[in-house]
């Protein structure tokens, strides 16, 4: 029951479809520790729509892949937290720093490309 | 659901006082006459001009699967099945726009004929016809307690998806313009509205894909420990779901207040009023729209 | 099912915790909790699972209805026979192990719930109890408010 990792130019996205287990988890973030080094990707986006619960577990799991990708020089974006969801882990005290979120696919990509796009201005 | 039905259900309509051949004895009765008793039934039914929004026919069908499932409560005991039945009759007639006091009174009257012709049965033989009535009444009215509770319940279940609709339909956050929302916020906010709220405008964020939200706390009658901790949680929640908020109305003095009572004013980014507050939104959305449209340069390849 | 509905769930490996809050969440949206609360609750369980697999190993979940005070409620009971806990109050202390830390999850559990409470030793092993009550719709509060002959 692995999680599908797709490739979308520097980016890679990877789409939860529902609760996974502890070792679903470890490997999702193995695979991407491992894709991001070979394949040189810039961001990750990991599609959280499908999980009805955010705990501690899925937390730090989502913090280690994002630090694990950092030290690969990628960024991380949480996108699809559910309304509910949000209130959850809010109430929970559940801080996801320094992982950054966005609503939707879409709009990961758009942060992702504004990031770089800022990055080369300022190069120039 | 409600509480009283949990203790309506436990306890068995076979009490004490109910001796089961008896029971047997008149049930069976009960389903001799059936067809001249559900016709004085429904007689007494018009004459107290109950059901008046259903046809004689609607009427006399109803009357019958009534009949029918009340003896065979009478008989089993059980008032599951019965519970069920009720349940499903009161959403039918429901919405025909039949009341309370009318489920209730057709039932006593069943109840009432029922017990008459128990009366024409046995008065011969006082002592026999006391014993029949000490059987029947107690089944009878936990009967009428159960119907009358189904309905009641049944009522209110359509009352709260009602109420769900409304508030959904009559959501105060609104779009201005693409990708923008405004919740304004009037009058005494306690933990309950809060709480709904907040859902509201995170879903509304979704549905509209908001990336800026304006929370206007202008109206907001007291602002205080409460108050501020929900703001404050409503501004982390949107922050998760991609978006940012902005609050306006919160004066400097209060948002001191707040940070004297050790309140996050971190998390809260706050201009004065409304207009200034949708000012800095349309700045916040061109930021992003204006990066967005820049042609890559060479050397982010 | 034991006559008050109690649905229980043993903890032996994290495969076990998804059924016990996807339990919970059915329980609560049963009772016509909102979809916030039925989270909360779900979260809760969650976390009070995987409590007792990281400090104990092994336990036992159970859930059960109650109504009281003309409310509904969720009742989560979650037992181990684990090592205990030496110091409760620092165990529900706010930062204590929530975010980089062992994670044991109680002060979160604590904020999800209405009411919590742990009984625990050292070498005795961990019983925590907690509910979360619904909360009264329009219906509810205006019955509330007219008094009890409504």
């Amino acid at each position: 029951m692995s999680v599908p990792i797709l490739k979308q130019g520097d980016y890679l996205i990877a789409t939860i479809q529902s609760a996974l287990s502890d070792s679903g988890v470890l490997e999702l973030r193995d695979d991407l520790a491992q894709r991001v080094g070979k394949l040189r990707s810039r961001g990750i986006i990991i599609d959280v729509a499908a999980l009805d619960v955010i705990d501690s577990f899925v937390a730090r799991s989502l913090r280690t892949i994002a630090l694990t990708a950092q030290l690969r020089g990628a960024r991380t974006v949480i996108v699809g937290i559910q309304p509910d969801v949000a209130v959850a882990m809010v109430q929970f005290q559940l801080d996801l720093a320094p992982l950054e979120t966005a609503l939707d696919l879409e709009e990961a990509l758009a942060l992702l490309d504004q990031s770089r796009r800022t990055a080369g201005a300022r190069e120039r | 659901m409600d509480g009283e039905t949990a203790q309506v259900a436990s306890a068995p309509l076979q009490a004490p006082e109910i001796d089961p051949s008896l029971l047997r004895e008149l049930v069976s009765h009960l389903r001799e006459e059936s067809a001249q008793l559900r016709e004085e039934w429904v007689k007494r039914i018009v004459d107290a001009r109950l059901l008046g929004v259903m046809s004689a026919d609607e009427v006399y069908s109803e009357a019958t699967a009534v009949y029918d499932n009340y003896v065979d409560a009478l008989e089993t005991g059980s008032v599951e099945s019965l519970q069920a039945y009720a349940r499903d009759l009161s959403e039918r007639i429901i919405q025909r726009g039949v009341e309370t006091h009318e489920v209730l009174g057709i039932v006593l009257l069943l109840r009432d004929v029922l017990a008459r012709s128990l009366f024409r049965r046995y008065q011969a033989e006082p002592d026999l016809l006391t014993r029949v009535l000490d059987s029947y009444e107690p089944a009878a009215n936990r009967i009428a307690v159960t119907v009358g509770v189904s309905f009641v319940e049944e009522r209110e279940r359509i009352i709260r998806e009602q109420q769900a609709a409304i508030r959904e339909l009559s959501t105060p956050v609104l779009q201005v313009r693409d990708r923008l929302l405004i919740l304004p916020i009037i009058g005494v906010l306690d933990t309950q509205r809060a709480r709904q709220l907040t859902e509201q405008l995170l879903s509304s964020i979704q549905a509209n894909r908001a990336k800026v939200v304006v929370i206007d706390i202008t109206g907001v009658v007291t602002i205080d420990l409460t108050v501020a901790n929900h703001l404050v949680q409503t501004v982390k929640a949107v922050r998760l779901m991609g978006a940012t908020a902005i609050i306006t109305g919160l004066s400097s003095s209060i948002a001191q207040t707040l940070v004297d009572l050790g309140v996050d004013v971190s998390m809260i980014r706050s201009v004065g009023d409304l207009q200034g507050g949708l000012e800095e939104a349309e700045r916040l959305l061109e930021e992003a729209a204006v990066v967005f449209d820049d042609p890559p340069g060479p050397a982010a390849a | 099912m034991p006559e008050n509905g109690e649905v229980k769930f043993e903890i032996l490996s994290d495969e076990d915790v998804v059924p016990a809050r996807a339990e919970g969440r059915a329980l609560a949206t049963e009772l016509g909790f909102s979809r916030t609360d039925a989270t909360l609750i779900a979260t809760a369980i969650s976390e009070i699972a995987r409590n007792i697999l990281v400090h104990a190993g092994t336990g036992e979940l159970r859930l059960r209805p109650v109504f009281e005070d003309r409310r509904y409620g969720v009742v989560v009971v979650a037992r181990d026979s684990g090592p205990g806990i030496p110091d409760v109050q620092a165990a529900l202390r706010e930062g204590y192990g929530s975010k980089g830390g062992l994670g044991l999850g109680l002060p979160g559990a604590n904020r999800l719930m209405d009411e919590f409470e742990i009984d625990t030793a050292v070498g005795r092993g961990t019983t925590v109890n907690m509910t979360k009550w619904r909360a009264r719709d329009d219906l509810e509060r205006l019955r509330a408010k007219r008094g009890p002959a409504a």
